[in-house]
């Protein structure tokens, strides 16, 4: 196809493709300008003047709702907490469905179906089964486990995908070397899928960060980020709300622009260790 | 040689762990507490049928039922269209893998920031005072500003096509790559058009990744109660949004009941798809 002329198709559909790219991202263009709103502004256009006033009013000044700075540290210790859990647990199932195990069937659709089940049903079970227990349920424990139900799944997914395209002749030869299974792991095994599991790790975090509706009813007393954004929007009529709207994608862009550096990183050295 | 031959229970076993803990046990609660009885103040282990029959009979709970499958519907179609033709854009008109791999991330990024964000967003766009309004009324197209933009029907199903197409784009543009592209060589040079090319070879070649990307964005819609919630205002329903209120009300027979049954419906209509077609070779 290479060398033929561009298509009129190719034309119509370039100008379809930026217009997709433009619905993406143009709504969230719009709150990235408004938060720049002056001190009198409202949350419509026209700006009326600019201003840091609505993100020094989000940052230092005690909101009438809420509690800012404490949903995101929570929301960014659950994030972590999930991203380990979500590389750790995924490598280890991966590496368990490249051999034949009894079970294996039964698990993989269970993984499926956690994927499957609307997060409302989640939620809802998680907080029902921790009541039913006497136990309080708490972002660290029920919201983390809620999570992980929606995290892991595209971590194994992944895997898969990984492990469909290793070619197992690395490890054999290894083997033939005298590696040990623990030394063929740590030493093949693991530099060469490291990237994907940055990925795997990048997946887990950003989604547990923006969970919302299995958060819902499995946080417990201290709401998460998301949880306190949704509290937000029923109470505050400021462009305060935008301000907060671009500080969290901010860090969520920034979260995924490292890890996809590290990926690149990661694969460029790679390439220049088997080239040398 | 033992260790060797266990390696994969082990290795499996954190998974089926937090499964049986964080899925099968929660959903097991739920078809437990959905026979349970309650009053206004609290919850009691019974075994009565009546949350499913108040559920069934009410007449609410259909309509409610009726307005889900609407949104399912055309949210369906339109994240199916449009993310079809995101995927084959990037699948066979541009060249470069680096080009394919930087468009893809384009259309990813927005999937890793929040939803409630991204719902948020929309309203300076579509407010009453918005900038759609503003343009429109500044063209003299229109009066006054134009009501059902925000907060209706109309603003729920453009917020969740906004939200899940990627979900339709990532499965069909992974099929469309595997695609061995001198088939479509073999199409053309057997006098095939464009046209019939995308119709006997693209597309059936493209189905298990339609039938993944529309189990995930039918099962999104029909689970999902925080878009319609935020972007109807309160105004429009759906079953997730109903059983939110059950829960808020404390309700949780009610809404365990009502969670069972549209558990039952989405796992249908994944087994409906599932029919259609085979998506095992792809996993």
């Amino acid at each position: 196809m290479n060398s033929e002329k561009r298509s009129l198709g190719f034309y119509v559909l370039t100008a379809f493709f930026a217009l997709f790219v433009l619905f993406l991202y143009g709504p969230l263009t719009t709150i990235f300008i408004l938060s720049f709103q002056g001190p009198n502004g409202g949350l419509t256009f026209p700006m009326n003047g600019s201003s840091v006033h609505w993100f020094k009013n989000l940052l230092f000044e005690q909101q009438a709702v809420g509690d800012f700075g404490g949903a995101f540290t929570r929301s960014l210790l659950l994030g972590l907490m999930t991203m380990l859990a979500t590389v750790v647990v995924s490598l280890l199932a991966g590496l368990a469905f490249r051999r034949r195990f009894l079970g294996s069937g039964p698990l993989f659709y269970l993984t499926i179906a956690s994927l499957i089940v609307p997060s409302i049903l989640i939620s809802l079970g998680i907080g029902l089964a921790f009541q039913v227990f006497g136990l309080n349920p708490a972002w660290y424990s029920s919201a983390f486990g809620a999570h992980l139900t929606w995290t892991l799944p595209f971590g194994l997914l992944i895997m898969f995908a990984v492990f469909n395209r290793f070619n197992p002749s690395y490890e054999e030869a290894a083997r033939d070397l005298g590696a040990t299974s623990w030394q063929t792991f740590a030493h093949v095994v693991l530099p060469i899928i490291l990237p994907s599991l940055v990925g795997v790790g990048l997946f887990g975090f950003t989604l547990s960060y923006d969970e919302f509706a299995r958060t819902l009813m499995t946080a417990g007393t201290f709401n998460t980020l998301p949880l306190e954004i949704y509290g937000m929007t029923t109470n505050v009529t400021t462009p305060v709300l935008y301000a907060l709207g671009t500080v969290t994608t901010v860090f969520s862009m920034a979260i995924i622009v490292v890890a996809l550096v590290a990926i690149a990183v990661l694969r460029k050295r790679r390439a220049r260790k088997v080239a040398g | 040689m033992t260790l060797s031959r266990l390696a994969p229970y082990l290795q499996a076993t954190p998974l089926t762990l937090i499964l049986a803990a964080f899925l099968v046990l929660p959903i097991a609660t739920i078809a437990m507490v959905s026979f349970w009885d309650y009053d206004s103040i609290q919850i009691f282990p019974a075994f009565v049928f009546t949350n499913y029959e108040e559920t069934i009979t009410s007449p609410v709970t259909w309509n409610t039922y009726i307005n889900t499958f609407k949104y399912t519907l055309i949210v369906w179609a339109l994240t199916l269209l449009i993310g079809f033709w995101v995927a084959y854009y990037l699948a066979f008109h541009i060249r470069s893998t680096t080009m394919q791999m930087v468009l893809f991330l384009v259309c990813t990024i927005p999937f890793l920031t929040s939803n409630i964000i991204r719902m948020i967003s929309w309203i300076p766009f579509l407010g009453r005072n918005g900038l759609l309004n503003q343009t429109l009324m500044s063209m003299g197209i229109i009066n006054q500003p134009l009501e059902f933009l925000l907060f209706s029907d109309f603003a729920v199903v453009l917020a969740m096509v906004h939200l899940y197409t990627l979900f339709m784009v990532t499965p069909i543009f992974n099929t469309l790559m595997r695609i061995d592209r001198a088939l479509i060589e073999a199409a053309r040079d057997a006098g095939a058009n464009g046209w019939q090319i995308l119709t006997n070879v693209i597309i059936p070649l493209a189905k298990p990744g339609i039938a993944i990307g529309s189990i995930f964005v039918v099962t999104l819609v029909m689970g999902d109660f925080i878009t319609v919630r935020f972007m109807s205002g309160g105004q429009s329903a759906s079953v997730g949004l109903m059983m939110a209120n059950q829960i808020a009300l404390l309700q949780y027979p009610a809404a365990a009941a009502n969670a069972m049954i549209l558990l039952i419906i989405v796992l249908m209509l994944v087994g409906a798809i599932l029919r259609v077609v085979n998506i095992r070779k792809e996993l």
